[in-house]
C-alpha cells in the first residue's frame, strides 16, 4: 500500500467526493470529517515513513499515460512537498471539522473534498502535464465555492480568479509544451517528466524566454505584485472556508511551483532575474502592508498581510541559496498555518455579528477572552514573534537574502516592522479599550467547534516556532540538493557566482613519485 | 472508327465506393419503404439509418486494414483516393452521423422527424461527405460538396419555424456563392495545369516553377474564399450564428462538426501543397484567417445572450483554431486537426445534446429566445445531473485538464511551438482564456445564480427520451475519459497521417 500511497492521497477525496453524493444531508459533516481524518492519517503515515536523510524523490510511481507523446503519470514527494501534503491534509480536517452553518453543506464538502485531490496532486506530481492537470482543476473548486457561497460582489470576484489564473496558466502551458519540445530536440524522445528536465542544460537566452513563460502562471497565482489585484476580492468575498483553504495551500502552489520548477530548470535566469523579482517581492512586501494599514475590514486587513508575507517567500525562494529556499519552504508552512487560522478567526466574529468592519468592534477582550488570546497568539506568529513559527521562516529567508543584497534585505525589513504596526493596530481597535457597540455586549465565546479548528493551530505555531528541526532537517536535505543541481547547471558566470557550491572541490595534490626497477 | 474501350473490373478497384454507396443504399431503401407503406413511427427510420451507418462504419474499418496493409489505394479511374485521411475524415464523419441520429427520438414531437425523406436526406448527404474526403480530384470534391449542402439546407429547413426557413435561404445563397467561388477557383487551376486532380495540379506547378503566380494567386483567393465559407472562417462567418440558431439545436451541432471536417480534409489536401511551396502572400493570409477567426469569434461569443448563438460563436472561434493546423502544415499539426477534431466531435456535440433536451416547444414569459442564459440559471438546484453534465461540457470546450479537448489543444499549440510558431501558440493560449470566459458566464448562471421562480428543473429535461440521455452519456464519458484513449487515438491517427504523406 506504501508504494501506491501518493496515488490514495490523491484519489481517495475523489473518490469519496463521488460516493458522497449517495449520503443524506444530515450525515454529510460526519462523512466529511471522517475522511478528512483518514486522509490526514494517511498524510501522517507518508510522514512516519518517509526518510528525512535522503534528499531525493520518495514513493515514486510512474504509469505512462500518452507514452507517445512523453506524458507519464509520476508522483513524487521529497521534503519540499511532504510537508505542503501534510498541511493540505490537515487544513482540509480542520476546514471540514469547523464549518459553521452553510446553505447546501452537502455539495460544500464534496466540493471541498475535490479541492483536496487537486491541492495534494499538485504538490505529487513529477510529470509536468500532471502538475497542470491538477493546478488547472484546482481553480474549479475554488470558483464554486467562491461563487456559490461568496458574499454579495461573490461572481465578480470568482470570475475574476478564473480568468487571472487561468490566463497565466496557459501561458505557462505554453512554456511547458516548449520545454519539451527542446528536451525532445536534444533527447529525440518526447519527455514532460520533471526529473528528465532536470537533467537539461539549456543556453541562456531560452532560459530568460522560458522563466517569464513560467513566472506569470507562478506569478499570478502567488500572487505577486502587479497581478495581486485579484486575492482582495477573492478574500473579500469567499466563506471563511474558502479563505482559509486559498490562503493556506492554494497560493503556496506558485511559491512552491517556483522552487520546484523555476529555479532547477532554469538557474541562469533565475540567478539573472534574482534582484528584479526581489525589488517586486519587496514592493509587494511594504506595499501591501501600507494598503493593509488603510483597511477598514479586518478581513482585508489579514488578506493583504497574506500577500504582504508571500512577498517574503519570494525573496526567500530567490535568494538561491540553502538558507534563503529552506527559509521560504518553511514560511510556506508557517504563512499557511498562521494566515489559515487568521481567517478562521475573523469568520468567528463574522459569524456572530455577519460583519467584518473594524469600527463594528472595539473591548472584544472583555467580552471574549478566550478568542482575545488566540488571536494575540496568531497575531504574535505572524509578525513574526520569535518562538512562534512564522519566526524561524522569516529569519531564515531574510539571511539567506543578506547574503546576497544587504539593502534589499533591510527593505524588506522594514516590510515586517510595518506588518507589526498595522496587526497590532487592528487588534487594538477590535480587542482593547471599552465595548462601545452594545451589539458586542453578549457574544459569546468561541464554542467547542471553533476550538477543534484553532487549538490544534495553535499548538502548531508555538510548537514548530520553539523546535522545527523536525520538519526543517528533511526541506533542508531536499533543498541542498536543488541548490547543487542549480550550481552545476549554470552556465553564466552570474549563475556561477551567485548559486553557491555546496560541494568543496578537494585537490589532491601528488608530491612526489618514485618509480624503482625490482630486479 | 473509335476502338472500344476496354476497361478490366479489376482495375476499377470498385470496392473503394463500398463506403459510400451503402448510405446511398439505405436512402434509396427509406424511400422505397416509404412507398410501399407510409405513415410509419420514425423509430424505425432511426434504427434503418443507424444499421446503414454501422455497416458504413465496418467498411471503413475494412479500408482502413487495406490502408494499414497496403497504404493508398486508388479506383475508379483513379478518382477515388482512399488514404490515410479519407479513412480518418469518413471515421469522424460516421461516427458523427451515428451520434446525431438518435438524437431526433425525442419526447416532444417534431414534424421533421416524421418524414422518411429526413432520414433519406440526411443519408445522402452522409455519403456526399464521404465523397467530398475520398477523393482529390476537384470535380468530385465539388460533387460531395453539393449532394450533401443541398441535403443539408433541406434538412435545416424542415425545422419548419421561420427562422428556420430563413436560415436555409441563407445558407442556400451563401452557399451558392462558396459554390461559384469553388468552381471558379477549380477553373483558374484547370485553365493553368490543364488537370482536375490536386496531386497533378501540384506536380505541374511545381515542375514549371510557379511561373504564372498571378493566376495561382487568383485561384488561391478564390480556394480560400470557397473554403472559408464552408469553415465559417472570419469574414465569411456571417452566416454561421443566424443558421445555428434557425435549425434545431441538434441539427445545429451536426453542422459545427460533421460538414466542417469534411471542408477541412479538402482544405489540408488543397493548400498544404501551397503552404510548402514557400508562397508567403498565402501564409500571411492563412495567419491572418486563424488569428482573426480565433480572437474576433471569441470577442462576439462574450456577448451573445442566448447560449446556442454563444455555442456557434464558439465553434467558429473552434474552427479558426483548428485552421492553424493546416497554417502550420506538419504532421503533428495534422494529427493533431484529428486528434482535435474528435474530441471536439464528443464535447461539442453533448453540449448540443444538453440544449436539445431542454427545449420547449413554447417560451415561457420571461424567455427571450430558446436558450438564452437566464433559462439556465440556478440549474444546479432544480437539476444538479444535468447541470453538472452541461457544466462538464463547458470546462472542456474551455480546454480545463483533463477533459478532452485539453488535450486537443495541447496537441496542437505544441504542433505549433515545434514547427516555431511562438506567437501563434501565445495568441492560440490566450484565445482559449479568452474563451473561458464565455463557457464560465454558462457556469455562473447554473451554479451561482437562483433558479426563475417557478421553474421545477423538468424544462431542462423536458425533451429527453432514452435515446437522447445514451447519447449524452457516451458524449460524457468521452470526455472524462479521453486521457485514456489519446494514446491510442494518437498513435493510430499520427501513423494514417504520416502515411499518407501529410
Amino acid at each position: 500500500m506504501l508504494d501506491h500511497i501518493l496515488s490514495i492521497l490523491i484519489f481517495f477525496p475523489a473518490l469519496a467526493g463521488v460516493f458522497g453524493f449517495m449520503i443524506q444531508k444530515d450525515g454529510m459533516r460526519a462523512y466529511g470529517v471522517s475522511v478528512a481524518a483518514i486522509e490526514f492519517a494517511l498524510s501522517l503515515w507518508l510522514w512516519y515513513a518517509f526518510d528525512g536523510s535522503v534528499s531525493g524523490m520518495q514513493f515514486m510511481e510512474s504509469l505512462p499515460l500518452v507514452p507517445s507523446f512523453g506524458i507519464n503519470y509520476t508522483l513524487g514527494v521529497d521534503g519540499i512537498s511532504l510537508f505542503i501534503i501534510v498541511l493540505a491534509a490537515f487544513f482540509t480536517l480542520l476546514g471540514i471539522g469547523s464549518l459553521t452553518d452553510t446553505a447546501n453543506v452537502k455539495y460544500m464538502i464534496i466540493t471541498l473534498l475535490f479541492l483536496q485531490m487537486t491541492m495534494v496532486g499538485v504538490f505529487a506530481a513529477l510529470d509536468a502535464i500532471v502538475f497542470y492537470v491538477f493546478w488547472e482543476l484546482s481553480l474549479v473548486p475554488m470558483v464554486y465555492i467562491i461563487g456559490a457561497w461568496g458574499g454579495p460582489l461573490r461572481i465578480y470576484a470568482s470570475i475574476k480568479f478564473f480568468l487571472y489564473t487561468f490566463t497565466g496558466s496557459l501561458v505557462m502551458l505554453v512554456g511547458m509544451l516548449f520545454m519539451a519540445y527542446f528536451y525532445y530536440q536534444a533527447t529525440g524522445v518526447w519527455s514532460f517528466g520533471l526529473l528528465d528536465w532536470y537533467r537539461l542544460v539549456l543556453p541562456e537566452n531560452l532560459q530568460l524566454w522560458l522563466f517569464a513563460a513560467f513566472f506569470i502562471g507562478f506569478a499570478i497565482k502567488v500572487p505577486m505584485f502587479p497581478f495581486h489585484t485579484w486575492l482582495p476580492y477573492a478574500h473579500g468575498q469567499a466563506p471563511t472556508i474558502g479563505s482559509v483553504i486559498l490562503a493556506a495551500i492554494l497560493l503556496k502552489m506558485g511559491t512552491y511551483a517556483f522552487v520546484r520548477f523555476s529555479l532547477p530548470l532554469f538557474p541562469d535566469a533565475s540567478a539573472f532575474f534574482m534582484i528584479p523579482i526581489a525589488i517586486l517581492a519587496i514592493i509587494m512586501v511594504i506595499y501591501t502592508a501600507m494598503v493593509a494599514y488603510a483597511q477598514k475590514d479586518i478581513k482585508q486587513v489579514i488578506a493583504y498581510s497574506s500577500i504582504s508575507h508571500m512577498g517574503i517567500i519570494i525573496l526567500g525562494t530567490f535568494a538561491l541559496n540553502v538558507e534563503g529556499v529552506t527559509g521560504s519552504i518553511f514560511l510556506m508552512l508557517g504563512h499557511g498555518v498562521v494566515a489559515g487560522a487568521l481567517f478562521l478567526l475573523v469568520g468567528v466574529i463574522y459569524d456572530r455579528r455577519h460583519t467584518k468592519m473594524m469600527s463594528e468592534f472595539g473591548g472584544l477582550a472583555h467580552v471574549m477572552p478566550k478568542y482575545a488570546t488566540i488571536f494575540a497568539i496568531m497575531m504574535m506568529a505572524s509578525v513574526g514573534m520569535p518562538l512562534t513559527i512564522n519566526f524561524v521562516g522569516e529569519f531564515l529567508s531574510l539571511l539567506g537574502f543578506y547574503q546576497q543584497s544587504h539593502i534589499l534585505t533591510l527593505l524588506a525589513g522594514i516590510g515586517i516592522i510595518v506588518g507589526a504596526i498595522y496587526m497590532l493596530a487592528a487588534y487594538k481597535k477590535v480587542f482593547f479599550g471599552e465595548v462601545t457597540n452594545e451589539k458586542n455586549e453578549n457574544l459569546p465565546d468561541v464554542n467547542k467547534k471553533e476550538l477543534f479548528a484553532l487549538v490544534p493551530l495553535v499548538i502548531v505555531a508555538i510548537w514548530l516556532g520553539v523546535y522545527p528541526k523536525p520538519v526543517l532537517d528533511p526541506i533542508n536535505n531536499s533543498v541542498k540538493s536543488i541548490i547543487q543541481l542549480m550550481h552545476n547547471k549554470s552556465i553564466t558566470e552570474l549563475g556561477q557566482e551567485r548559486i553557491p557550491d555546496l560541494v568543496k572541490v578537494k585537490e589532491i595534490v601528488i608530491q612526489e613519485t618514485t618509480i624503482e626497477e625490482v630486479r | 472508327m473509335l476502338a472500344p474501350i476496354n476497361i478490366s473490373m479489376e482495375s476499377l478497384n470498385v470496392l473503394t465506393l463500398t463506403p459510400m454507396l451503402i448510405p446511398v443504399v439505405g436512402a434509396l431503401l427509406i424511400l422505397v419503404l416509404d412507398v410501399i407503406k407510409g405513415g410509419l413511427h420514425k423509430s424505425l427510420y432511426v434504427v434503418l439509418s443507424l444499421l446503414f451507418l454501422a455497416m458504413d462504419f465496418f467498411s471503413v474499418v475494412d479500408s482502413a486494414g487495406i490502408f494499414a496493409q497496403n497504404g493508398t489505394v486508388l479506383g475508379m479511374f483513379d478518382v477515388m483516393l482512399i488514404d490515410g485521411l479519407a479513412i480518418l475524415a469518413q471515421f469522424i464523419i460516421v461516427l458523427a452521423s451515428m451520434l446525431f441520429i438518435p438524437l431526433s427520438l425525442t419526447h416532444k414531437r417534431f414534424h421533421e422527424f416524421s418524414y422518411p425523406e429526413f432520414y433519406a436526406l440526411f443519408l445522402f448527404m452522409i455519403s456526399g461527405f464521404q465523397f467530398m474526403v475520398a477523393t482529390d480530384n476537384i470535380i468530385l470534391i465539388f460533387v460531395g460538396l453539393e449532394t450533401s449542402s443541398l441535403a443539408l439546407y433541406t434538412l435545416i429547413a424542415m425545422h419548419n419555424r421561420d427562422k428556420s426557413f430563413e436560415a436555409a435561404v441563407k445558407y442556400f445563397t451563401m452557399g451558392a456563392l462558396a459554390a461559384g467561388f469553388f468552381s471558379f477557383g477549380a477553373m483558374v487551376f484547370y485553365a493553368l495545369t490543364g488537370s482536375v486532380e490536386i496531386n497533378k495540379i501540384a506536380l505541374v506547378l511545381a515542375a514549371n516553377g510557379y511561373a504564372d503566380i498571378g493566376y495561382v494567386l487568383v485561384g488561391v483567393a478564390f480556394m480560400l474564399g470557397a473554403f472559408a465559407f464552408k469553415l465559417s472562417l472570419i469574414p465569411f462567418h456571417t452566416w454561421a450564428p443566424d443558421i445555428y440558431e434557425g435549425s434545431s439545436a441538434s441539427m445545429a451541432g451536426y453542422m459545427s462538426i460533421v460538414p466542417k471536417i469534411a471542408a477541412f480534409i479538402v482544405a489540408m489536401r488543397f493548400f498544404e501543397f501551397l503552404v510548402h511551396s514557400g508562397i508567403v502572400w498565402l501564409e500571411v493570409v492563412l495567419y491572418a484567417f486563424v488569428v482573426l477567426t480565433m480572437t474576433a469569434s471569441n470577442m462576439w461569443a462574450l456577448v451573445q445572450t442566448d447560449v446556442k448563438r454563444m455555442l456557434a460563436y464558439s465553434s467558429i472561434s473552434h474552427a479558426g483554431f483548428v485552421m492553424a493546423a493546416i497554417l502550420i502544415g506538419t504532421t503533428q499539426a495534422n494529427s493533431a486537426l484529428f486528434l482535435y477534431w474528435v474530441l471536439f466531435t464528443f464535447t461539442n456535440l453533448g453540449s448540443f445534446s444538453m440544449l436539445w433536451i431542454s427545449r420547449q416547444k413554447n417560451l415561457p414569459a420571461h424567455q427571450m429566445s430558446d436558450h438564452s442564459y437566464d433559462k439556465f440559471a440556478g440549474m444546479i438546484k432544480t437539476a444538479p445531473v444535468a447541470a453538472l453534465i452541461m457544466g462538464l461540457f463547458m470546462l472542456s470546450l474551455a480546454g480545463l485538464p483533463p477533459f478532452a479537448l485539453f488535450w486537443g489543444k495541447l496537441y496542437l499549440i505544441s504542433s505549433a511551438v515545434t514547427s516555431g510558431y511562438t506567437v501563434l501558440a501565445l495568441i492560440m493560449a490566450l484565445n482559449s482564456a479568452i474563451a473561458g470566459y464565455y463557457y464560465l458566464k454558462l457556469i455562473v448562471y447554473m451554479f451561482m445564480k437562483e433558479p426563475v421562480m417557478g421553474n421545477d428543473g423538468h424544462m431542462y429535461v423536458a425533451n429527453a427520451t432514452l435515446a437522447l440521455k445514451t447519447i449524452i452519456g457516451i458524449a460524457a464519458i468521452g470526455t472524462i475519459f479521453a486521457f485514456v484513449a489519446i494514446n491510442p487515438l494518437l498513435e493510430f491517427i499520427t501513423a494514417f497521417v504520416y502515411n499518407s504523406g501529410y
